[in-house]
């Protein structure tokens, strides 16, 4: 494992001033903006631009996310980005040059009740007629890829059965940023931390259609830009209010845990939605679990211990043998969520001003493949086919990609 | 556990109370006039501030009764 280890991240990229202008400014230093940055450079030769992060690189939800990555979704436009994006991650490790630990371990989704169990055999019908793989696995099948859950008939949320995809995984997730990272800096891109936006220069006017942003107000100074790229998770909406972009975006909480360094226990990914809880084993030992999100709008970073209680509750019959262990610590980021569970990306009224937010609380699995989405829509001034479908305009015309099946808890 | 000011039963714990969202959200005085942005405005979008809000909550496991409460949601400490 040792030898494994990257060298010190501080010596992965160059800390720049910024510039007096750039041809694109990235507001966000996280997984999407750091992934947007690599693939501007390396499928569009576009290397004049900025990344700018109020805090330092990947502290926000990339720091604190439960690293799963699947593409077992249920709608075809889910489907395609995000198995886009797993098919990305294969490749991943050779792209960036960069160990990122990616380990297609398998996610077992859960079905606790009859309409889970239809809802589940639907979504595998409807992963497979989208290239994806996926097998719907009775309780006895369940206990043999994950012989820990307890799958007996008499708790309070009995195991149905699960879906089953096979190449779903995990990654070490700062590894992965600091992969995409090392990547742009080396193309020439200027990764500016404790940058914090302020507000925006404009011209022209959205009721004419004539709006664009001309350059981004920081803590480092004004940066002219001659496009912007929204890469903020859960401050999307604070800088919208910025720009007078209303956008149907809620801020909540979300909180995860890890145990102590434990034995190999657990080999697979499980989830479910009914109870709330979401498990993988990480790595070096921890048992990394995701909670539901706080009801309540919050940017605070933390979370009510009572999400955390009820989680452990959940935990603690569906797997009897993690009742002895003991939890390490909890954190919480930020989720920006949307009315459907799908996210937000493409144009803004701003004709320079490219949006990607409302990930809520599964954009890291999505990482590569909005980078690579992301940059191609910023490069050609046009949404990538891939995520024309999740348009703001979308909940004007009413055409939502309802994802709260697959999504709305745990992503 | 944070306790949650009840106008009516006082200060109770958070589990009590169901949360309702930004305020002071009329229903349209004409509906029928409305464009499909206004629609989309009234159905989807509310305010996310990083700061002070005016929110609802619901006291659900005690009186049930809805009351508006200020609540800063970086902090999340409520006014009173």
């Amino acid at each position: 494992m040792a030898e494994q280890l990257p060298e010190h991240p501080d010596f992965l990229w160059r800390t720049p001033e910024p510039k007096k202008s750039y041809d694109v400014v990235i507001v966000g230093g996280g997984g999407h903006g750091l992934a947007t940055a690599h693939y501007l450079a390396k499928n569009h030769g576009i290397t004049n631009v900025a990344v700018v992060e109020k805090g330092w690189l990947a502290g926000g939800n990339m720091a604190r996310n439960t690293t799963l990555i699947r593409s077992n979704y249920l709608w075809d436009e889910s489907a395609a980005i995000y198995e886009h994006s797993l098919t990305l991650w294969e490749g991943l490790e050779e792209d960036l040059g960069y160990p990122i630990l990616f380990s297609q371990r398998g996610v077992l989704n859960l079905a606790h009740t009859e309409q889970d169990v239809r809802d589940s055999v639907r979504r595998v019908e409807a992963n497979k007629l989208n290239g994806i793989d996926a097998e719907w696995l009775g309780p006895d099948e369940v206990a043999k890829i994950c012989p820990i859950v307890n799958v007996s008939a008499d708790i309070r949320y009995p195991v149905h059965g699960a879906t089953y995809q096979a190449r779903a995984g995990i990654a070490k997730h700062d590894y992965v940023a600091w992969g995409f990272a090392r990547r742009a800096d080396e193309a020439g891109i200027d990764l500016i931390q404790d940058c914090e936006v302020t507000g925006f220069t404009t011209d022209g006017s959205p009721d004419d259609g004539t709006a664009r942003v001309t350059g981004v107000r920081t803590t480092k100074g004004d940066i002219a830009c001659g496009r912007v790229a929204l890469c903020a998770a859960g401050h999307s909406s604070v800088l919208l209010d910025m720009l007078g972009v209303p956008a149907p975006l809620q801020s909540h909480p979300l909180q995860a845990l890890v145990s102590e360094l434990l034995e190999p226990v657990h080999p697979t990914i499980v989830m479910s939605n009914a109870v709330h809880v979401y498990v993988s084993q990480a790595h070096k030992g921890e048992l990394v679990m995701g909670a539901g999100v706080d009801s309540y709008n919050g940017y605070g970073q933390r979370g009510a211990f009572h999400i955390i209680e009820r989680q452990m509750a959940a935990a603690v019959e569906l797997f009897p043998v993690f009742a002895r262990a003991h939890l390490l610590r909890s954190w919480g980021g930020i989720v920006d969520v949307t009315p459907d569970a799908s996210p937000i990306v493409g144009h803004t009224p701003y004709e320079n001003v490219y949006l990607n937010c409302g990930w809520g609380t599964g954009g890291f699995k999505a990482t590569p493949g909005i980078g690579w989405c992301l940059a191609d829509t910023v490069a050609n001034g046009r949404p990538h086919p891939y995520v024309a479908p999740f348009a703001l305009d979308r909940f004007v015309t009413g055409a939502l990609v309802d994802e709260h099946g697959a999504a709305a808890v745990a992503h | 556990m944070q306790l949650i000011h009840c106008p009516w039963c006082g200060p109770r714990e958070e589990v009590e109370f169901h949360y309702g969202g930004q305020a002071g959200v009329a229903y349209p005085a004409d509906p029928a006039v409305l464009s499909d942005e206004e629609w989309a405005r009234y159905v989807f979008v509310r305010d996310n501030p990083k700061g002070r809000f005016e929110e609802r909550w619901s006291h659900s496991a005690g009186c049930r009764r809805w009351f508006t409460a200020v609540r800063d949601t970086v902090t999340y400490r409520f006014e009173r």
